[in-house]
């Protein structure tokens, strides 16, 4: 297995520690009191998406990770299982609800979302940043109120819930940005 | 000077152009250090140079292996008057009030929690696990100095300088690279000036024993062997300077090009300094 010495440490450089794949974020070349070389690293661990700190000394190497991105295409649910192709090769692959993170609430049949593979396993989804989705159910809106300052919770065709402003309507399709969960705009059917 | 960090670069000086790899090994400069002692021992009073320095292996944020350099030597200065003056310019230039004087020992106790000189490597391992300084398994700091300077780094240096300047001195004796050492525990006369947590200038009252130096230079090389580093020329003409006679004298060494950073309000030298390593 490749690996990159601290002369070659970047940001983001993809490394392996423990088993888990990290990008590295972060890299700072110190030498405290004219001593030893040290390289004090953030990474963030790309299956749990936490931060990681860590000290190594000048001429250390970490184990290189094999983390590819592909394109992939959302095929089904089956419960908390959510299934997957390649739209290269239609190599299939499956992530749980937990693994997909927020991704799952805007999956709809069909859509091309960007995977991380680490060692040819899935490990993180990211569907496209803007999304149309259909409201499945709210509250109904009442007559005349066009104010955008209100707001009601509703529920999505994928049986996530997100804010929306008060005016919409089961039925409905919406423009939702994937990054933040917001309600940006009404689209055409 | 053998220093077990430094690491100089080396260049081949060609006798003859048609045959380049056979010529005369030099180094380049990792500060002008040598040359000035040799001045002050021919008789220099006070003086400065702001010139070029080289140092293989050292790229980053606050790093970059040629760099620009501010170098000066006074004669009959102690340690006090050495931080004295460092403290008027530092005041003068960055307009961020005098330097407060923080021993080695004063900075660890607040910062760390633990006297630098005492305690033994099992009671630094202990602190760096208890406040969550994540190291690598290979990281062998070894000696109580691979210790200190991991603490120093992590824990000491981000508080140093944010008010206004700050002067650390009274460095342990191991530590001592060109400083005279004195008292019990023994102390090295060095200091070294922190602006915004970052390390300006590196200060020493001047060795100027010759046998001490060459012990230095020793002690210095077997440690580099031992890391699998190339050993370095003991002997040069400083030392014959020396057993000539160096005057009693303080001397810094400044990073020109982090001063131009903190001057600016920059965060890397990158802002300040148009072509760094990664884009030579």
């Amino acid at each position: 297995m490749a690996s990159y010495n601290t002369s070659d440490f970047k940001k983001g450089l993809k490394v392996q520690i423990d088993g888990d794949p990290y990008l590295m974020v972060e890299c700072n070349f110190v030498k405290p009191g004219k001593g030893n070389a040290l390289y004090k690293c953030k990474l963030r661990n790309l299956v749990r998406n936490t931060m990681l700190e860590r000290t190594l000394k000048g001429g250390d190497s970490l184990e290189a990770a094999d983390v590819t991105e592909i394109a992939a295409q959302f095929l089904y649910r089956q419960q908390d299982m959510f299934v997957f192709m390649d739209n290269a090769n239609y190599e299939q692959y499956e992530l749980t609800k937990e693994q997909c993170d927020e991704a799952w609430k805007y999956l709809k049949e069909g859509m091309v979302c960007s995977m991380v593979l680490f060692n040819n396993k899935p490990i993180s989804v990211n569907p496209p940043n803007h999304v149309v989705l259909k409201i499945e159910y709210c509250e109904p809106s009442m007559r005349g109120n066009t104010a955008t300052n209100l707001t009601k919770p509703v529920k999505l065709e994928t049986g996530a819930e997100i804010i929306c402003p008060a005016f919409v309507e089961i039925g409905d399709m919406i423009k939702v940005d994937t990054r933040s969960g917001e309600y940006l705009e009404r689209a055409k059917g | 000077m053998v220093d077990r960090y430094l690491d100089p670069l080396s260049v081949v000086l060609p006798r003859d152009p048609r045959h380049p790899e056979i010529g005369r090994k030099l180094w380049l400069q990792t500060s002008p250090e040598f040359g000035m002692k040799r001045l002050m021992a021919a008789g220099g009073e006070a003086i400065y140079q702001i010139t070029r320095a080289f140092r293989a292996g050292e790229a980053g944020k606050l790093h970059n292996p040629e760099f620009t350099i501010v170098e000066w030597y006074r004669r009959d200065d102690s340690m006090a008057d050495g931080m004295q003056l460092l403290s008027d310019l530092a005041e003068s230039l960055l307009e961020l009030g005098p330097a407060e004087r923080l021993s080695y020992a004063e900075a660890f106790e607040l910062h760390a929690g633990v006297n630098p000189h005492r305690a033994g490597t099992a009671e630094f391992a202990e602190l760096a696990r208890s406040r969550g300084i994540s190291i690598s398994e290979s990281l062998s700091l070894g000696d109580c100095d691979g210790w200190l300077n991991l603490l120093l780094s992590h824990l000491v240096e981000p508080n140093l300088g944010q008010t206004h300047p700050t002067i650390l001195f009274d460095y342990p004796a191991s530590q001592a690279a060109l400083a005279q050492v004195h008292g019990e525990p023994p102390l090295a006369e060095r200091f070294e000036l922190y602006v915004r947590g970052i390390e300006l200038a590196n200060g020493y009252h001047e060795l100027r024993d010759p046998w001490v130096l060459r012990e230095r230079n020793r002690q210095a090389n077997s440690a580099r062997i031992a890391e699998g580093k190339p050993s370095l020329p003991e002997e040069s003409r400083l030392l014959a300077a020396m057993e000539h006679g160096l005057p009693d004298s303080t001397g810094v060494a400044l990073g020109f090009d982090r001063l131009v950073m903190l001057a600016a309000g920059a965060a890397s030298l990158g802002e300040v300094m148009p072509f760094l390593i990664d884009r030579a």
